[in-house]
């Protein structure tokens, strides 16, 4: 079943390495692969410092990456020069969405303005009047009001406002978006809001999304497939239901079992499984198959253990 | 139980630009020693002014327009700024959200977690600090001896919050007010904290009130839980009443939106249309009535009062008055019932 998928981002031994030389040189994503198929929704899970927001970013080309590739349907654009037609090319069919409504919107622009910015930069539209009807219809599809198109972010709720965000990284009809936790910083009953939203527009328009998050039951609820990353390297990679059904990883048992229920009989009787932090990679420990479509970082003695059970 | 806080009738006003904001529009609750009582709601709903209120720590613009706040029945709100400073971080203290700002960062760790000894206490600057390093080694800073002496930055997010917890319970509180302590940190993290504050409530027998919006820590932590709207409370009751047998539509509302691990990604998650209404002009009725699907006619032109559910479960919704439809709750609410019902629970 696999083969018949078609990828669409394919990451190949991904490095990103920052203050290179100095005594402060962080890993912060160490050799990473994987591959996104057109149409999921992967997630990207991890605690702060893991390097999952890095990996994110310099998918989309925020950083140059230190190694490695990054394709995009095929085409290299690990290396592809910052400011050239090609950028611009690639910048229009991978869009993002922030994590901070409120740092990620220009205060001193209008909303249309906001979500046109793209439409100009592309020049998508010919004139005024066509900008102002595609604005509308993009205010339309994340259930905002047309008609406050010339307010300004402060008018907006923390949930509106992210709605905005979605919207202009919809303007210039994108196939891929990266979604660096959209939905932390905002309430419990707008999470579900904004997730609802994303769900019914990537079903509407065939979109692929990386999903970046912390927190594991909204991962698990959107994603297809999941990714932990620990440290700059992913230790696990499965289908969402087989991560948190059967996790192989110590770091995936340790970060699952500290998930909080909303269930007092369920939150009493948790053990929490403790992870040793002290405990390196080793040299000989790769991210590996080991079970069809479930991946873990382990040397190969331990893959072959896995084999051999079945 | 003993009631060892009291909060009668409180109102809150905030002047503001646009006019006068009324944050918290009547709430009264109780503290009993030795428990854990949760505050939920979300930003803005104004848990957190309640809370600052018993401390009085409100910012210039607001004013506590009416209401007590009773400490062993004596009412703070009549007390002069001196006498606070006596009660602040000695019998009542606080751990704020945000870890990374609430550490003085010129100063070591080894001073801050001994400053409210040597303020409040007749004790030698050497006792302090050796009473510091007692707590810093209780919340779990490893070496505490040598840590002391260095500042915030060197230490991690996590472990900044247990030096902030260090510095709240250094004076072994009767009261201990956490205002989400734990929202900034990752969930493994998170977990720990949990842990040590319930294993410190156990070892020195403090009174915690818990602020947060997630309902999973509360499920963890909570003795008996309060649920606030827009300025007012709409539910209280034990921790089993409110997530097995929750009876005001937005309780509902916010048990409904959060997956479980069995949902699916088939299943549409049910969200809570709309946003929390805007202060500045209060509406009339039922605060939450235009995004509550149960709403009748009576909740737009009535506040409604709270209903008794059992001995210590109260909601204030006009689905409970005697002359009320029956309505049908969500599914994941039903399923909560049946759990409640096990449990040996009257289900209405």
């Amino acid at each position: 079943m696999a083969d018949e998928r078609q990828v669409i981002v394919s990451v190949k031994n991904l490095k990103q390495y920052f203050n290179i030389g100095k005594p402060n040189m962080v890993k912060a994503v160490d050799d990473v692969s994987f591959d996104i198929y057109k149409g999921e929704t992967f997630g990207l899970v991890g605690e702060s410092g893991s390097g999952k927001s890095t990996t994110g970013r310099s998918i989309i080309r925020l950083y140059n990456p230190t190694d490695g590739h990054i394709y995009f349907n095929g085409q290299d654009i690990s290396k592809i020069k910052s400011h050239g037609s090609k950028m611009k090319e690639f910048r229009r069919e991978m869009q993002m969405i922030f994590q901070d409504p409120y740092a990620s919107l220009n205060p001193r622009m209008k909303v249309k303005d906001i979500i046109a910015e793209g439409l100009d930069v592309h020049h998508l539209v010919k004139n005024d009047d066509e900008r102002d009807k595609r604005v509308r219809e993009l205010l339309d599809m994340v259930n905002l009001n047309p008609e406050h198109m010339t307010r300004y972010p402060y008018e907006f709720s923390g949930g509106q406002r992210q709605r905005i965000g979605i919207a202009r990284a919809l303007a210039v009809d994108p196939q891929f978006i990266i979604a660096d936790e959209p939905i932390s910083a905002l309430d419990v009953s707008i999470q579900a809001q904004v997730v609802n939203l994303m769900q019914d527009i990537q079903k509407k328009q065939g979109l692929t999304y990386l999903f970046i998050a912390h927190d594991l039951s909204m991962v698990k609820y959107i994603s297809d497939r999941i990714a932990v990353m620990y440290r700059g390297k992913i230790v696990e990679l499965a289908d969402s239901d087989e991560i948190y059904n059967n996790p192989l990883h110590p770091y995936t048992q340790s970060l699952l079992s500290a998930i909080p229920v909303p269930d007092p009989e369920i939150e009493t009787k948790r053990t929490r499984i403790d992870f040793d932090h002290k405990r390196p990679f080793e040299d000989d420990q790769r991210l590996q198959e080991v079970l069809p479509g479930h991946f873990l970082y382990c040397n190969d003695e331990k893959a072959a253990s896995f084999k051999n059970n079945k | 139980m003993d009631k060892i806080l009291e909060v009668k009738d409180l109102h809150v006003d905030f002047d503001t630009y646009n006019g006068v904001v009324h944050a918290i529009r009547g709430v009264s609750f109780h503290l009993n020693a030795g428990e854990t009582l949760a505050i939920v709601g979300e930003s803005g709903s104004g848990k957190s002014i309640t809370v600052r209120s018993i401390l009085q720590l409100l910012a210039k613009n607001g004013t506590i327009s009416k209401g007590e706040v009773l400490y062993h029945g004596d009412d703070l709100l009549q007390k002069t700024d001196k006498e606070m400073d006596k009660l602040r971080g000695n019998k009542i203290s606080m751990i704020f959200q945000d870890p990374m700002t609430s550490l003085d960062p010129t100063m070591t760790i080894g001073k801050q977690v001994a400053e409210p000894l040597l303020i409040h206490n007749n004790v030698s600057k050497k006792d302090a600090l050796k009473r510091a390093e007692e707590v810093l080694r209780l919340v779990g800073i490893p070496n505490p001896k040598a840590r002391m002496n260095d500042y915030p930055h060197q230490f991690s997010g996590g472990q900044r919050q247990r030096i902030v917890i260090a510095i709240a319970i250094v004076d072994y509180p009767e009261i201990l007010i956490a205002d989400e302590p734990t929202t900034a940190l990752d969930v493994t993290v998170q977990a720990q904290i949990i842990d040590l504050l319930k294993e410190l409530q156990q070892k020195i027998g403090t009174s915690i009130i818990f602020i947060t919006h997630d309902l999973g820590v509360v499920a963890g932590i909570a003795d008996r839980v309060a649920v606030m709207y827009a300025g007012r409370l709409v539910e209280f009751g034990s921790v089993n009443d409110i997530f097995y047998n929750p009876q005001h539509p937005y309780t509902w509302g916010l048990l409904d939106s959060m997956p479980t691990l069995d949902t699916n990604e088939s299943d549409r998650l049910n969200s809570i249309p709309g946003t929390p209404p805007n202060l500045l002009n209060p509406p009339k009725g039922d605060a939450f009535a235009p995004r509550n699907a149960y709403a009748m006619e009576i909740d737009e032109e009535q506040q409604p009062p709270f209903f008794k559910v059992s001995k210590h479960h109260y909601a204030a919704t006009w689905l409970l008055h005697p002359n009320a439809p029956k309505v049908t709750p969500p599914a994941s609410i039903l399923n909560r019932y049946e759990k409640f019902k096990k449990l040996g629970g009257n289900v209405k």
